[in-house]
C-alpha cells in the first residue's frame, strides 16, 4: 500500500468494503483502509459509523495500522463512548507494557478519548505514570492533567498533587509540560512554585524550546508577584528621580520585619538574588532561534529588569523584524506598545523600522507608529525627511497614516510645528482626495492648538479655495476661516463674497459650511456680511436637499433678531462661536492595555504600578483564597493578581481594635433634591459618622426634608431602589406628613459594598416621584478604628507593594500645623488618629465599613510644604480615590 | 493550546482539519474569510483574529494559510513559529509545502500532526526525531513495504527524546564523514534617489549539511568574529563556550540545518555591490514617460556581480511599456503593473542598460510618484562583511571528516527609491 494512490479516497471502492478490509486478517489490507477513513476525517468528512470495525483493531500488532486507530478513536470516542470503552482494556494493558513509547501512547490516547466514565481509569494512570523511571511517560502524564481537567474539573485536587509532584522532576524533559500543566489547571497555586523556582530557573535554558516559552511566561508572573519592582520610583512618580522608597526584606521573623519596614523604606533598592538569577539565565535565551522564547524574555526583562538593563532586548527584537511577516507583525505590535514606554531602547534602532514599497500595508502602518513613538528633538529631521518619501508612496492608506504621523510628531515636538504644517499644506493641493482630506483633518487639529499665530496658514488656506475641488478640503477650510474668522477680519468675508457667488454649484456638504461661514460672520462683523448671508440663506432656502433648507431656516431664526425669534437669539454668538477644544493627538498604543488588547499583541504591558509585591520570604499563609482558574475568565491568566483577592484579611478585620467613635469635624451636606426640581420639597443629606443602628456593614446617611411649599406633603417614603449587584439599603420609615414650612430628619443606611457607585432610588410623595441617587465621598466608606504605633507598622508591613500608594504633595500655607493637617484628613475621611512617636508624621487608620478592610494612612511632613501621603489599603481603588480626596482637602 | 488547525488554499477550500482537543467545526474559518475579504490582498490578513469564543491564529505559506483556532491564552508568537516548523517539516517530507503534496501524503501528514502536537501543546518538533518515528515517503521505501509489509512508522522512542541532545539521534553512520557550512550573506538596504544609502545592514545565516558518524563534538572558530552583531543559534550551540571564546562549539544535528543567523549592523559600513543610475519621468499632460535604468557593478571586491534581477511596481496608470534592454530579457505584466527585468551577470565592460517609453492612460493625470525599484543579486565566494571561518576541529571521533566551506552574498531587500 503506498502513500499515493491509496490515500486518494474518492477513487477507492466502494465504502462497504472498508469495514470488509478491516475484518480480513492482512495487515496490509487493514493499512489500506485505515488510510483511507484516515483521509476522510481529514477532509471533515464524517466516518463514525465504520466505528465498531475500527474499534476492533485497536489491539493490532501492526504499529501503523494501531496509530491509525488511535487517530480515528480520538475523533470519534466523544461521540460513541460505549464503543469507546470496548477499547479502554487494551490501553490499559498498554500501560504496563515494557516499552516506554508503549506506556507513553497508551496513556495519551486514554487520556485524549474523552468519555468521562472513564476518569477514574485516567486519573489512576496519570498517578501511576507520574512516578514511571522513563521521563518520557512522565512527561505524557503532564500532558495529561489539563485533559483530564477539563474533562472533569472536580479532579483538581488530585491532580495538583500530581502537578506538586511532579515539579520536584529534575529532567528538563518534563519541567516544560508540567508546568504548562500548572497553568492550566492551578495558575493560582503559586506557592507550589517556591520550592522549584531556583530548579526552574538553572533548567530553563536546556528545556526545549515550547517548555521555555511556558516557563518563562509563567517566571514572568511569579516574579513580578513575588519580587520588588526594580523601577519602583519611575512608576510612582514618574519624573522623581529620588531613591527607593522600598528596601528589600530579608528578615526572618515578620515582627522584625515590620519594625523594619519603615527603615527599609529609606534604603536603596537592593535587587533580590532570585530576581537576579532569573534575569540571568533567561539572558542568553534572546538568542534563540524560537521567536517566541526571544519574546517571552523580551516581555520579561521589559517587566522585571531594572531599566538600565532593558535595553538589550532591542537588538534582539530588531533581528525578528527579518523573520516572516506574522511574526513581524506580532513584534511590532509589541515595540509600538514598548516604545512608548521605552523610548530610548529602540532609538539605535530606528533606521531598521524605515519603511520599504514592498512592505504589507499593516506592516507599513505598525513601523510607522514605531517611528512616531521615536520622534525626538534630535531626530526628528530625518524621520521628517523619511516621511517625506513616504508620502509619494502608491499605497493611499498609507498616505493616510504617514500625514496623522507627521500631525502627531508636529503636536509633540513643537520645534517642527511650523515645518510639518507648511509641508502639510502643500499637501493640499495633492490630486488625492484621501491626502488632500487627511491633511485638511490634519492641519485643522494643529492650527486649533495655536490659532492665533497661524493667521498666515489659514489667509493661505482661503487662498486655496480657488483651487481645491475636493469638496471635504473646501468643506473644511470654511470651517477654519469661519472658526477663526477674528484672525483674519479682512479675507472672511472676501471668501462668503465668492463662496456666495459659487454657491449653487457647490457639493452638499460645502454648502452647508458656507452657510455656517455666514453665520458666524454675521455674528462678529455684520456690517460687512450681512447683505452676503441674506443672499447665501435666501438661496438656501430654495436649494433642492432639504437639509440644507433646514438649516437655512434654522440658522435664519437663530441669528436675524425679529419680532419673533425667540430667547435662543440671544445666545447665538456663544453657540456659534464657543471655543472648542484642540482634539489630541497621540499613539492609540497609549493606555490601551486592555485584556484583548494586549493578547492580540501577545505581551502584557500594564504599566508598573500594577506591580504586585506579596514579600516572599516565608511561607504563605494556608489556603490563599485566589480566584480560581475558572472564574478569571478566558484571557486573564496572564494578567497579575488582582490584589483583592488575596484577602487574608478577614481574620484581622475580627482583630483586636474597637471602633471609635467618629471624630466629629464639620460635616458637610449635599444636596438629594433641589428646591426647584422638587416643586418646593428640597432634600439634604450628609454622611453622619456614626454607626448605622441594626447593620454595622451599611454607612448611614442623615437625611433632612424640608417641605418649601404651602401644602401638605404625605407619605413621603423611598421606593424601588436601583442598586448595583451587592449593594443594600435600608430605607427610612415612611413619614406620614410633613406640615408646609416643616423640615424633617431620618437616617437610613445603605450598604455601597464599599464601592463609590451612586445608590439610586426614587423619593416618593403622594403625588409625585422623584429619582435622586446617593453618591459616597471614598472617606466616607470607612469606620475609624484604633490600634497602636506598634500594631499600625505592623499593618502596614503587610500591606505594602500593590497595597501601598504614594504621593508627593505640597502644603499650602494655611495647612502647615498639625491642627489644620488633622482637620483636613479627618474631614475628607472618616478615620481615626494613630499615635506616632515621630514629629511630623500623622497617622491614620480606618476599616472599610462592608468588608472591614484595614485602610492605613500616612502623611509624612518635610521640609518646608513638601509632605509625602501614603495610604496603605487592599482595596486599591479605595487607597487610589482616597489619596487624590486628601490631597485635595489638603490643597484647599 | 492549539485547539485545532484548518488548511486553506486561495481560492477559500479547506482541505484538511486537525483537531486536537474535541471537533471545532469549520465555520469557525468564515470569520477568518471576512478578514481575508477585507484585507484585499494576502498579505494584509491579519495573523490575529478574534472571534466571539476563539482566536484564529494565522500564517500564510506557499499559497495555503495555516488557521489555528486557540481557545486559551497563549502567546501569539508560540503558534505562530509553531505553525511555520509545521510547513517547515512538511516542506522537509515532501520537498514542497504545496496542497498536492498535502493531499497526496495525507496520511503522513495527519501522523506528523499527530506528534507534533499533544492536546495541543508541542511534543515533537526537531525534524530528527519526527524522521525516527515517520519515515519520509520515499519511492525506493513504498516499493519495500508493499512487499514486506513493514510500515513507515517506528516503534521504538526516537533517542532524542531522552537524551540531552534530542536535535541528535543516536547510531548515525556514514561510509564519507562530510561537514560542510555555507555562509550566506544578505544585503538589506534602502537607496534613496541620489544613490546614498538610507540605511543598510547585512543578514547572515551559516547553513549546514553535517553527515558525521556517531556523536562528533565541533569546533568552528572564525577569524573575526567580532563583526557578528546579534546572532541567534541552533540549540545545539553552547552558549557559554561563545559568550567567553567566541567559538562555535556543538555536537550537530544530522542532516541540514540552520546553525547561525547574525547581523551586521549599519553601523559597520556596509559596502553595496552595485549602483543604479535611473531616470523615470512622466509627463504633464503627456500620455508617456521616459524609462531609463543602468546598473552597474561598486565595491564588489573584484568578484562578478551575477543573478542580477530587477523589479518595479510601476504606478497604476501605466498601461504599457515599450523598452529596449541592452543585456537580458524583460516583461511587463499589464494586470500586476509589474516590470521584471532579468540581467543576468554584470560586465564593467558594458553596463546593462534598459530604456524606452512608457505609454500611460490617456486622460489620467500623471502619477506623482516613481516606483522603487527591487534589486536581486548574487555574488558567489563572497561574504560583504569579511567573515571568514578560520577552521573547523572534531573531538569525540577518532575518523577525519571532509570538511567544506562556501560563502555567497546576496540582496536581501534590497530597494532604490526613485
Amino acid at each position: 500500500a503506498t502513500g499515493t494512490t491509496a490515500v486518494r479516497p474518492p477513487q477507492g471502492p466502494p465504502r462497504g468494503s472498508d469495514s470488509e478490509m478491516l475484518d480480513s486478517n492482512k495487515d496490509s489490507l487493514k493499512l489500506e483502509a485505515m488510510k483511507r477513513i484516515v483521509a476522510m476525517i481529514a477532509r471533515g468528512k464524517n466516518a463514525s459509523d465504520l466505528f465498531p470495525a475500527v474499534v476492533k483493531n485497536v489491539a493490532c500488532k501492526n504499529i501503523e495500522v494501531k496509530k491509525l486507530v488511535y487517530v480515528y478513536l480520538v475523533r470519534y470516542a466523544e461521540e460513541q463512548q460505549d464503543l469507546a470503552l470496548l477499547s479502554i482494556s487494551t490501553f490499559q494493558r498498554g500501560l504496563k507494557d515494557p516499552n516506554q513509547l508503549i506506556r507513553a501512547s497508551a496513556l495519551r490516547v486514554l487520556s485524549s478519548i474523552r468519555v468521562p466514565i472513564i476518569v477514574p481509569i485516567m486519573m489512576l494512570a496519570i498517578k501511576e505514570a507520574a512516578s514511571d523511571m522513563s521521563p518520557y511517560v512522565r512527561k505524557t502524564a503532564a500532558h495529561a492533567i489539563p485533559k483530564l481537567y477539563s474533562l472533569d474539573s472536580d479532579q483538581k485536587d488530585q491532580l495538583i498533587e500530581v502537578i506538586e509532584k511532579l515539579l520536584a522532576d529534575k529532567t528538563t524533559l518534563v519541567a516544560g509540560s508540567v508546568v504548562m500543566a500548572f497553568e492550566e489547571v492551578c495558575p493560582e497555586r503559586i506557592d507550589l512554585i517556591h520550592k522549584n523556582y531556583r530548579k526552574l530557573c538553572n533548567l530553563l535554558i536546556d528545556v526545549e524550546e515550547w517548555g521555555q516559552v511556558v516557563i518563562i511566561n509563567m517566571l514572568t508572573r511569579y516574579a513580578r508577584t513575588q519580587f520588588l519592582s526594580p523601577n519602583q520610583n519611575e512608576s510612582l512618580l514618574e519624573e522623581s528621580a529620588e531613591k527607593a522608597f522600598y528596601g528589600s526584606e530579608e528578615e526572618d521573623t515578620k515582627d522584625a520585619k515590620a519594625e523594619a519596614a519603615s527603615l527599609a523604606k529609606r534604603k536603596p533598592y537592593v535587587m533580590d538574588p532570585d530576581h537576579r538569577l532569573l534575569l540571568r539565565n533567561t539572558k542568553p535565551l534572546l538568542q534563540s532561534r524560537n521567536a517566541a522564547v526571544v519574546m517571552a524574555v523580551a516581555q520579561l526583562y521589559f517587566h522585571l529588569a531594572p531599566k538600565a538593563e532593558v535595553g538589550v532586548i532591542a537588538k534582539a527584537l530588531v533581528r525578528l523584524l527579518r523573520s516572516h511577516s506574522e511574526v513581524q507583525y506580532v513584534v511590532l505590535q509589541n515595540v509600538a506598545t514598548m516604545s512608548i514606554k521605552r523610548r530610548g531602547m529602540f532609538e539605535p534602532y530606528l533606521k531598521s523600522f524605515y519603511i520599504r514599497s514592498t512592505d504589507p500595508t499593516q506592516i507599513k502602518i505598525l513601523k510607522l507608529e514605531v517611528l512616531t513613538n521615536l520622534a525626538n528633538e534630535t531626530n526628528i529631521s530625518t524621520i521628517l525627511r523619511e516621511f517625506q518619501t513616504y508620502i509619494r508612496s502608491m499605497d493611499k492608506d498609507f498616505v493616510a497614516a504617514t500625514i496623522q504621523a507627521i500631525g502627531r510628531c508636529a503636536t509633540n515636538i513643537g520645534k517642527v510645528r511650523d515645518t510639518c504644517l507648511n509641508g502639510l499644506v502643500q499637501l493640499l493641493s495633492n490630486r488625492d482626495e484621501l491626502v488632500v482630506a487627511e491633511s485638511v483633518v490634519v492641519i485643522k487639529k494643529l492650527l486649533q492648538m495655536q490659532p492665533a499665530q497661524h493667521s498666515e496658514i489659514i489667509k493661505h488656506m482661503a487662498k486655496l479655495t480657488d483651487n481645491i475641488q475636493v469638496p471635504m478640503a473646501r468643506a473644511s477650510i470654511l470651517w477654519l476661516i469661519g472658526e477663526y474668522c477674528e484672525h483674519v477680519p479682512k479675507i472672511a468675508p472676501d471668501v462668503l463674497r465668492k463662496m456666495a457667488k459659487s454657491f449653487t454649484n457647490e457639493e452638499d456638504i460645502v454648502k452647508l459650511q458656507v452657510i455656517n461661514l455666514a453665520a458666524k460672520l454675521y455674528l462678529t462683523n455684520s456690517k460687512q456680511s450681512k447683505l452676503l448671508t441674506q443672499y447665501v440663506l435666501n438661496l438656501a432656502k430654495y436649494d433642492q436637499n432639504y437639509d440644507i433648507r433646514d438649516r437655512a431656516r434654522f440658522i435664519r431664526q437663530l441669528i436675524v433678531p425679529t419680532e419673533k425669534s425667540g430667547a435662543l437669539n440671544k445666545y447665538a454668538k456663544k453657540l456659534f462661536l464657543a471655543q472648542k477644544p484642540a482634539p489630541i493627538l497621540e499613539s492609540s498604543f497609549k493606555g490601551t492595555h486592555s485584556a484583548c488588547r494586549i493578547w492580540g499583541h501577545g505581551v502584557v504591558i500594564l504599566s508598573c504600578n500594577h506591580f504586585s509585591f506579596c514579600h516572599r520570604p516565608g511561607p504563605f499563609p494556608a489556603g490563599i483564597p485566589v480566584p480560581s482558574s475558572k472564574c478569571q475568565g478566558l484571557f486573564s491568566t496572564f494578567l497579575p493578581w488582582s490584589p483583592r483577592e488575596w484577602a487574608w484579611w478577614p481574620t484581622l478585620s475580627r482583630g483586636p481594635w474597637q471602633l471609635l467613635s467618629p471624630a466629629f469635624g464639620a460635616v458637610r451636606t449635599y444636596e438629594l433634591l433641589h428646591r426647584m426640581a422638587g416643586e418646593g420639597l428640597s432634600v439634604e443629606y450628609c454622611f453622619s459618622r456614626r454607626p448605622f443602628p441594626g447593620d454595622p456593614h451599611m454607612v448611614a446617611v442623615q437625611i433632612q426634608i424640608s417641605n418649601n411649599t404651602d401644602a401638605e406633603v404625605k407619605s413621603l417614603r423611598v421606593s424601588e431602589p436601583k442598586l448595583l449587584a451587592g449593594m443594600r439599603i435600608q430605607e427610612f420609615p415612611e413619614i406620614e406628613s410633613l406640615a408646609p414650612g416643616d423640615t424633617a430628619s431620618v437616617v437610613m443606611g445603605i450598604d455601597f459594598c464599599d464601592s463609590t457607585q451612586a445608590a439610586n432610588f426614587q423619593l416618593c410623595t403622594h403625588t409625585r416621584h422623584f429619582y435622586v441617587s446617593i453618591q459616597p465621598p471614598v472617606g466616607e466608606l470607612m469606620a475609624p478604628v484604633f490600634m497602636s504605633e506598634n500594631e499600625f507598622r505592623k499593618e502596614q508591613g503587610k500591606l505594602t507593594g500593590m497595597s501601598e500608594i504614594t504621593e508627593k504633595l505640597t502644603l499650602p500655607e494655611k495647612c502647615r500645623s498639625d491642627h489644620a493637617i488633622v482637620q483636613q484628613v479627618t474631614s475628607a475621611a472618616n478615620v481615626g488618629r494613630v499615635p506616632c512617636g515621630a514629629d511630623n508624621e500623622y497617622r491614620f487608620a480606618a476599616k472599610t465599613v462592608t468588608s472591614g478592610s484595614l485602610v492605613l494612612i500616612t502623611l509624612e511632613w518635610r521640609e518646608g510644604a513638601a509632605a509625602q501621603l501614603t495610604v496603605n489599603s487592599e482595596k486599591m481603588v479605595i487607597g487610589t480615590m482616597l489619596v487624590k480626596d486628601i490631597i485635595q482637602a489638603l490643597a484647599q | 493550546m492549539i485547539h485545532s488547525l484548518f488548511l486553506i488554499n486561495c481560492s477559500g477550500d479547506i482541505f484538511l482539519e486537525k483537531h486536537w482537543k474535541s471537533v471545532v467545526s469549520q465555520s469557525v474559518c468564515d470569520y477568518f474569510f471576512e478578514a481575508q475579504e477585507k484585507a484585499v490582498d494576502v498579505e494584509n490578513v491579519p495573523p490575529v483574529i478574534s472571534t466571539p469564543h476563539h482566536y484564529l491564529i494565522s500564517i500564510y505559506r506557499d499559497k495555503i494559510f495555516f488557521v489555528s483556532v486557540i481557545q486559551t491564552e497563549v502567546p501569539p508568537l508560540f503558534v505562530i513559529e509553531f505553525l511555520h516548523r509545521v510547513a517547515d517539516t512538511f516542506q522537509d517530507y515532501f520537498g514542497e509545502c504545496s496542497e498536492t503534496a498535502i493531499k497526496d501524503n495525507v496520511v503522513i501528514v495527519y501522523e506528523l500532526l499527530e506528534e507534533m502536537l499533544d492536546n495541543g501543546f508541542p511534543l515533537a518538533t526537531e525534524s530528527n526525531i519526527l524522521k525516527e518515528l515517520i519515515k519520509p515517503p520515499t519511492i525506493l521505501r513504498s516499493v519495500v513495504n508493499s512487499i514486506t509489509g513493514s510500515s513507515n512508522v517506528g516503534d521504538t522512542l526516537p533517542t532524542g527524546q531522552l537524551s540531552n541532545i534530542p536535535w541528535r539521534r543516536a547510531g548515525v553512520k556514514y561510509t564519507n564523514n562530510e561537514a560542510y557550512f555555507d555562509v550566506i550573506e544578505e544585503i538589506d538596504a534602502i537607496i534613496d534617489k541620489s544613490g546614498s544609502t538610507v540605511f543598510a545592514e547585512i543578514q547572515g545565516v551559516i547553513d549546514s549539511c553535517i553527515k558525521l558518524s556517531g556523536m562528533p563534538d565541533l569546533f568552528l572558530s572564525f577569524m573575526n568574529p567580532r563583526l557578528l552583531d546579534d546572532v541567534s543559534f541552533h540549540p545545539c550551540i553552547r552558549f557559554k563556550r561563545w559568550e567567553s571564546e567566541r567559538v562555535l562549539s556543538f555536537i550537530p544535528p544530522d542532516g541540514n540545518f540552520r546553525l547561525i543567523s547574525y547581523r551586521v549592523s549599519s553601523q559597520n559600513l556596509v559596502a553595496i555591490p552595485v549602483y543604479v543610475k535611473h531616470l523615470i519621468s512622466f509627463k504633464e499632460n503627456s500620455s508617456s514617460g521616459r524609462f531609463d535604468v543602468t546598473i552597474g557593478p561598486k565595491q564588489n571586491m573584484g568578484k562578478t556581480v551575477e543573478g542580477v534581477v530587477m523589479t518595479v511596481h510601476m504606478p497604476k496608470a501605466v498601461l504599457n511599456m515599450n523598452l529596449t534592454a541592452t543585456q537580458g530579457s524583460y516583461t511587463f505584466d499589464p494586470v500586476t503593473k509589474v516590470l521584471t527585468w532579468d540581467v543576468g551577470k554584470i560586465t564593467p565592460q558594458k553596463l546593462p542598460n534598459l530604456k524606452g517609453i512608457v505609454n500611460l492612460q490617456s486622460g489620467a493625470p500623471k502619477p506623482e510618484e516613481n516606483p522603487s525599484l527591487n534589486i536581486q543579486f548574487k555574488i558567489q565566494q563572497l561574504a560583504i562583511s569579511g567573515l571568514k571561518v578560520n577552521r573547523l576541529d572534531m573531538y569525540g571521533e577518532k575518523y577525519k571528516p571532509f570538511k567544506g566551506v562556501k560563502y555567497i552574498t546576496k540582496a536581501g531587500k534590497f530597494q532604490v527609491r526613485t
